[in-house]
C-alpha cells in the first residue's frame, strides 16, 4: 500500500509532466484535472498513513541509505505535502479558467506545473544535500519558466532576473554541498548530524553552512536580497503568482530550517542566528512599507510575502541554544506561519487575479465600486488579509501568538516589535486595499464577471487559513509526528 | 457533551448563520434578508433567555476545547456573561427592526446586514469567552467586522473616519494582545475565576503583574474610550444611526468595558488590584474621563457628537464603580453597562429619527421637532433625563447606587464627580429638550418625508419607544429580581466575593 502511495506522488508529477508536454492547451488541461485529482488522493492517504502509524523512512527502489535515495516521511513532510496539493490543485484549477486557451504559450503551463509540483515533493520527502539540491533546481527552472509564461517583454526581464537571482542561490548551495561531502563524505544529512554529534566537527564546515544559507535565502527573497521577487511575482498570471508567493519560495526555506534544525546546534553560532532573526525582522517592516506604498494591487500583494517571509526567519534566533520546549514552540510558529501563508496568500493572488480580471486594471484605486460588482472574491481577499494580519482565529494568528510565547520565554523582547508592528504594518496595507473597494463613485461603467469557479477557489482556500487557527492542535499534532519506529526527530 | 453545554455555541451560531446566509442572498432579497434577520435575532433571545434562567438556577454551560497548544477555545454561561449577553441580543432584535426601516431604498444592504450579524455575534462571543485568550478573539472580530459599517456610506468622510477608528481599534487590540501574551507567559492559560487568580502571589510577581495591567487596560481602553484613548469615538459618528447605535450602546465600547470588568474581577480579582494600588489610579482616570467627556459635549452643536462624548463620559461610570471596590459600589458600577446601553442606543435611535425623518442633524434646527414627532421626541426626553439622573428613571439607580458605595468606600470625591458630572448632564441636554418641545419652528424642515399620519416609520419609531420603556422599568422595578440591578447582586453575591 505504502510502496503504491510513495509511487503515486513521486511518479505521478513526472508522468503527467511529459504526458502534457505533448499535447496543447485544452487537452493538457483534461489530463492535469485528472492528475490532480490523483496526487490529491494520493496525498491524503499518505497524511492519513502517517497520522495514523507515524512517519516512516522510505528507501527507493529498496536501496538503502549511503548507497540509495532515502526519503523521510515524517509528519512536518507529509504536511507539506499535503498543503502543497491543496495549494497546487486550486491553483490548478484556477489556472484551468483564469489562463486564456487560444494564446499558444499558455499551453506550456502545463508542463512547467507539473515540474514543479514534482519538485517541491523531493524537497519535502529529501533527506540527502544532493536530493534536496535537485528538487531546488527543478523548483527554480520550472518557477522561471512559469513567470515568463506572462509574455510581455516585462515578463521576460522579470524571468531573467530571476533565473539570474536563483542560479546564484543554487551555486551558493552546491557549493556549500561539496564542502560538507569533502569533510564529511557523506550526503545524507542525518549521517552528517551523527557525524557531528560524534565529536567529528572540522574546521570550516561552520562556513559551508553559512553558504548554503546565503543561497538558500536569496532563494527565499530574504531582506536584503529580495529585490528578485516582487517583479516576478507581480508580472506572473495569478495562478502563477500564487504557486510562487504559497509554495516556491517555502521550499528553500524549509531546506534552510531543516539544516538548521539538524546541524544549528554545532555548526551555527548566536551571531548568525540573530543576523537571520534581525534580516527577517528588517523583511517584515521594508517588504510592509513596500506594500503600503505600491498602487498596483499585485505588487502590494507581492511585497507583502517579501514580508511575510521575513517572519519565517524568527525560527534561527528562537531556536538557538534554549530550551525543548521553546524550541518545539518556535518550529509549530513556524509551521503554522509557512501553512497560513501559503493558504492565504494563494487566496489572495487568486482572488486578486479575478477583481483585476473584472476592473480591467492593476491599479487599486480603479477597485471603486467593485463592491457591487464582484463582493464574493472580494471577500476573499479579505479573509485572507485577515490570516495575514494575524488577527483571530485565524492561522496566522495562531503562528504570531507562538512566536510572541516563544520570544517572551526566551527574553528576546525585541522580536515582539516585529511581530505586533509588522501585524499593524500589515493591517496597514490591507486595510489600503478595503479602503478604495467601498468607495462607491467609480470612473468605470462596464465590469466584467469572471465565472464563478474562478471566485470560489479562493474562498476555499482563504476559509481554511481561518480555520487553521481554531484546528491549529489537531494539524500541529500530526506535524510533530516522528519516525515510527523511533529514529530521526 | 449534552445539548445544555452547547446551548452557548447555538447562540452564537444563530448569529453566525445568518451573517452566512445574507452574504449568499442577492441584494434585491429584500424581504427574505429581513425575514432571516429578524427570525435569527429573536431565535437568539429566546437561547440567551433559556441561558439566564438556567444560570439563575444554578446550571452551568460551556464548552472548551484546545485550540493552539497551550491555550483553549473556552465558551462559558456565567451569570457576569448573561448581563451583557441578555443585553445584546434585546437591543439586537431591536436595532434589527431600526435599520431595516433606516436602510430602506438605500443600496448594499446585504453587506451592511451581513457584517451586522457579525458584529452581533462578536458581542455574544466577548460575553460567553471564558479566558482572556478567547475574549481577544472576538474582540478583534469586533474591530473587523465593525469597519465595513463605519465606512457603509463610503464617502471621503466616512472612509478617513474608518481609517481613525481601525488605527486606534488595532493599536489597542496589538496591546492588549502583548498584555494577554505576557501574562500567559508569567503564569499560563487563566480561565476566568472569580476572586482572580492571584490572591496570593509571589513577592516579585508583583512588578511584571503591574505592568501588564496597565498593558491590559491600556489596551482595552481604546474601545473603552478613556480619555486620552476616545479619539475615534466622535469620529466615527458619521456612521448610519443604528451603527452610531450599536457602536455606543451595546458592542464596541461595552467591550472594552466589559473586558476591564473581567479583567479586574477574575484575572487580577478586586483585592489583589486594590492591593497593588492599582485601582486607586484607574478611579482617577475614570473620574477624569467623566468629566472630561461630559465638558467636551456642551461645546458640540452635532446632536450625534453631543451623543458621542456623552458616551465617552457615561462609560467611565463603569469603570469608577469598579475601583469603588465594595458591593454596592460595584453594583453602580455593573449595571450601568445595561442601564446606559438603553439610554444610548434610545437617544441615538432618536437621532436617526430626526435626521431621517426632518433631514435635522444639528442641535440649532431642533426647534419646534417636538410638535411634528412626537413620540420620538417623549423617547428622547425620557432618555435624556435617565442620562442626567432624574428619578426614578434608570440612570438614577446608577447614580445612586454609586454613591451609596462611595460613601461605603469612604471615597467621597466621587460623590463631587457625580454631582458635577450629573449637573453637565443637565446642561447639555436640557437646551435640546426646551429647543425640541419650547423652541418655534423658524424655517422648513430640510427635508421632510411623511408616513401618512404616523410621524414617522413603524419600523423607526417602535424601536425607541420600546427602549425608552426599558429605561422607565429598569428605574421603577429596580428591585424585582430580574431587573438589571436585581441580576447585578446576583452577580455579586455569587461570583465577585466581596
Amino acid at each position: 500500500m505504502t510502496l503504491w502511495l510513495m509511487a503515486g506522488l513521486l511518479f505521478t508529477p513526472l508522468a503527467w509532466a511529459v504526458l502534457t508536454l505533448l499535447t496543447g492547451f485544452r487537452r493538457g488541461r483534461a489530463i492535469t484535472w485528472l492528475g490532480i485529482v490523483i496526487q490529491v488522493l494520493v496525498s491524503l492517504a499518505l497524511w492519513a498513513v502517517v497520522a495514523a502509524e507515524g512517519g516512516f523512512q522510505y528507501p527507493l527502489g529498496g536501496w538503502q541509505a549511503p548507497l540509495g535515495i532515502e526519503l523521510r516521511m515524517d509528519g512536518l513532510a507529509v504536511t507539506f505535502v499535503l498543503l502543497t496539493a491543496l495549494v497546487a490543485a486550486a491553483s490548478g484549477l484556477h489556472a484551468g479558467f483564469y489562463l486564456d486557451p487560444d494564446k499558444d504559450w499558455h499551453r506550456y503551463f502545463w508542463p512547467l506545473f507539473w515540474f514543479l509540483w514534482a519538485g517541491l515533493n523531493v524537497v519535502w520527502l529529501g533527506n540527502d544535500l544532493f536530493n534536496l539540491y535537485v528538487g531546488l533546481e527543478l523548483i527554480s527552472l520550472a518557477a522561471v519558466g512559469l513567470v515568463a509564461l506572462g509574455g510581455q517583454s516585462e515578463a521576460l526581464r522579470a524571468a531573467i532576473r530571476y533565473l539570474m537571482a536563483a542560479l546564484l542561490g543554487s551555486l551558493a548551495y552546491l557549493l556549500g554541498v561539496a564542502l560538507f561531502y569533502g569533510q564529511f563524505g557523506s550526503l545524507s544529512l542525518s549521517g552528517i548530524a551523527s557525524a557531528l554529534n560524534q565529536d567529528i566537527a572540522v574546521e570550516g564546515s561552520g562556513f559551508a553552512l553559512i553558504l548554503m544559507f546565503f543561497g538558500l535565502a536569496l532563494k527565499t527573497a530574504l531582506f536584503p536580497m529580495h529585490r528578485w521577487l516582487p517583479p516576478a511575482h507581480g508580472i506572473a498570471r495569478s495562478p502563477v503568482s500564487a504557486l510562487l508567493s504559497a509554495l516556491v519560495v517555502k521550499g528553500s526555506f524549509y531546506i534552510a530550517a531543516r539544516l538548521w534544525l539538524e546541524l544549528g546546534a554545532t555548526l551555527g553560532s548566536l551571531a548568525l542566528a540573530q543576523l537571520l532573526g534581525v534580516l527577517g525582522g528588517m523583511a517584515v517592516f521594508w517588504g510592509g512599507w513596500q506594500a503600503f506604498r505600491h498602487s498596483k494591487l499585485k505588487q502590494v500583494v507581492a511585497y507583502s510575502s517579501v514580508a511575510q517571509i521575513g517572519y519565517l526567519f524568527l525560527l534561527f534566533p528562537l531556536t538557538w541554544n534554549t530550551t525543548e520546549a521553546v524550541i518545539i514552540q518556535a518550529q509549530q510558529a513556524m509551521t503554522l506561519q509557512v501553512i497560513s501563508h501559503a493558504l492565504a496568500k494563494a487566496a489572495m493572488f487568486l482572488s486578486a487575479g479575478n477583481l483585476i480580471l473584472s476592473v480591467g486594471s492593476n491599479r487599486l484605486n480603479a477597485l471603486a465600486g467593485v463592491s457591487h460588482f464582484l463582493p464574493f472574491s472580494l471577500f476573499s481577499f479579505g479573509l485572507a488579509g485577515v490570516s495575514l494580519m494575524g488577527l483571530p482565529p485565524t492561522g496566522g494568528f495562531a503562528a504570531k501568538w507562538l512566536f510572541l510565547q516563544a520570544s517572551l520565554a526566551t527574553g528576546q523582547w525585541w522580536w515582539l516589535v516585529v511581530l505586533l508592528g509588522g501585524g499593524l504594518l500589515s493591517a496597514a496595507y490591507v486595510f489600503r486595499v478595503y479602503r478604495a473597494s467601498f468607495v462607491e463613485d467609480s470612473d468605470i461603467d462596464h465590469f466584467f464577471h469572471p465565472s464563478r469557479r474562478l471566485e470560489i477557489i479562493p474562498m476555499i482556500l482563504a476559509l481554511l487559513s481561518l480555520g487553521l487557527g481554531l484546528m491549529a492542535e489537531p494539524v500541529l499534532s500530526v506535524m510533530a509526528l516522528a519516525f515510527a519506529n523511533g529514529e530521526g526527530t | 457533551m449534552t445539548a445544555t453545554a452547547l446551548l452557548p455555541v447555538f447562540a452564537l451560531m444563530t448569529s453566525l448563520t445568518a451573517a452566512v446566509i445574507i452574504f449568499a442572498l442577492p441584494e434585491q432579497k429584500h424581504r427574505l434578508r429581513t425575514f432571516v434577520n429578524l427570525t435569527a435575532a429573536i431565535l437568539k433571545l429566546l437561547l440567551v433567555g433559556l441561558m439566564i434562567r438556567g444560570v439563575f438556577q444554578g446550571k452551568a454551560y460551556g464548552i472548551a476545547f484546545p485550540m493552539i497548544p497551550g491555550v483553549e477555545f473556552v465558551l462559558r454561561a456565567d451569570a457576569l456573561a448573561m448581563l451583557f449577553a441578555g443585553l445584546s441580543a434585546a437591543l439586537w432584535l431591536l436595532t434589527t427592526v431600526y435599520s431595516v426601516g433606516y436602510l430602506e431604498n438605500s443600496p448594499n444592504r446585504s453587506r451592511f446586514f451581513g457584517f451586522f450579524s457579525l458584529c452581533v455575534a462578536s458581542t455574544l462571543g466577548i460575553a460567553l469567552a471564558g479566558n482572556l485568550f478567547t475574549f481577544f478573539l472576538f474582540y478583534e472580530m469586533l474591530t473587523l467586522s465593525t469597519y465595513p459599517l463605519v465606512v457603509h456610506r463610503g464617502t471621503e468622510q466616512a472612509l478617513r473616519a474608518g481609517r481613525t477608528y481601525i488605527i486606534y481599534t488595532l493599536a489597542g487590540g496589538a496591546v492588549l494582545l502583548f498584555g494577554i501574551a505576557s501574562l500567559h507567559v508569567l503564569s499560563g492559560d487563566l480561565p476566568f475565576r472569580p476572586g482572580g487568580h492571584f490572591a496570593d502571589m509571589a513577592p516579585d510577581l508583583q512588578m511584571p503583574l503591574t505592568i501588564v495591567f496597565v498593558v491590559l487596560i491600556a489596551g482595552l481602553g481604546v474601545k473603552a474610550a478613556i480619555v486620552p484613548l476616545h479619539g475615534w469615538l466622535p469620529v466615527a459618528m458619521v456612521a448610519p444611526a443604528p451603527v452610531s447605535a450599536l457602536l455606543h450602546a451595546v458592542a464596541v465600547v461595552k467591550a472594552g468595558a466589559f473586558g476591564i470588568v473581567r479583567v479586574v474581577f477574575e484575572i487580577y480579582g478586586l483585592e489583589t488590584a486594590g492591593a497593588l494600588g492599582l485601582l486607586s489610579g484607574l478611579a482617577a482616570i475614570a473620574a477624569f474621563t467623566i468629566l472630561y467627556g461630559s465638558v467636551m459635549a456642551l461645546y458640540q452643536s452635532d446632536l450625534k457628537r453631543r451623543l458621542a462624548f456623552s458616551t465617552v463620559s457615561q462609560v467611565s461610570y463603569i469603570i469608577l464603580g469598579l475601583c469603588l471596590a465594595g458591593p454596592v459600589g460595584v453594583a453602580g458600577g455593573l449595571v450601568h453597562l445595561v442601564h446606559q446601553g438603553v439610554m444610548k442606543i434610545t437617544l441615538f435611535f432618536c437621532a436617526g429619527n430626526y435626521a431621517e425623518t426632518l433631514g435635522l442633524h444639528r442641535i440649532d434646527e431642533l426647534d419646534g421637532a417636538g410638535r411634528r414627532m412626537p413620540g420620538t421626541s417623549v423617547a428622547f426626553t425620557l432618555a435624556a433625563f435617565g442620562m442626567i439622573g432624574t428619578p426614578p428613571l434608570a440612570g438614577f439607580i446608577t447614580k445612586w447606587t454609586m454613591g451609596t458605595g462611595a460613601l461605603a468606600a469612604g471615597m467621597d470625591w466621587v460623590i463631587a464627580v457625580l454631582v458635577v458630572s450629573s449637573l453637565l448632564n443637565a446642561a447639555y441636554f436640557l437646551p435640546v429638550l426646551r429647543r425640541i418641545w419650547f423652541g418655534e419652528q423658524k424655517d422648513p424642515w430640510r427635508e421632510e418625508r411623511q408616513w401618512g399620519r404616523s410621524e414617522t416609520s413603524a419600523w423607526l419609531l417602535w424601536p425607541p419607544l420600546v427602549t425608552a420603556g426599558f429605561l422607565l422599568l429598569a428605574g421603577l422595578l429596580a428591585s424585582a429580581p430580574f431587573s438589571p440591578l436585581g441580576w447585578v447582586e446576583l452577580i455579586i453575591t455569587r461570583e465577585v466575593n466581596l
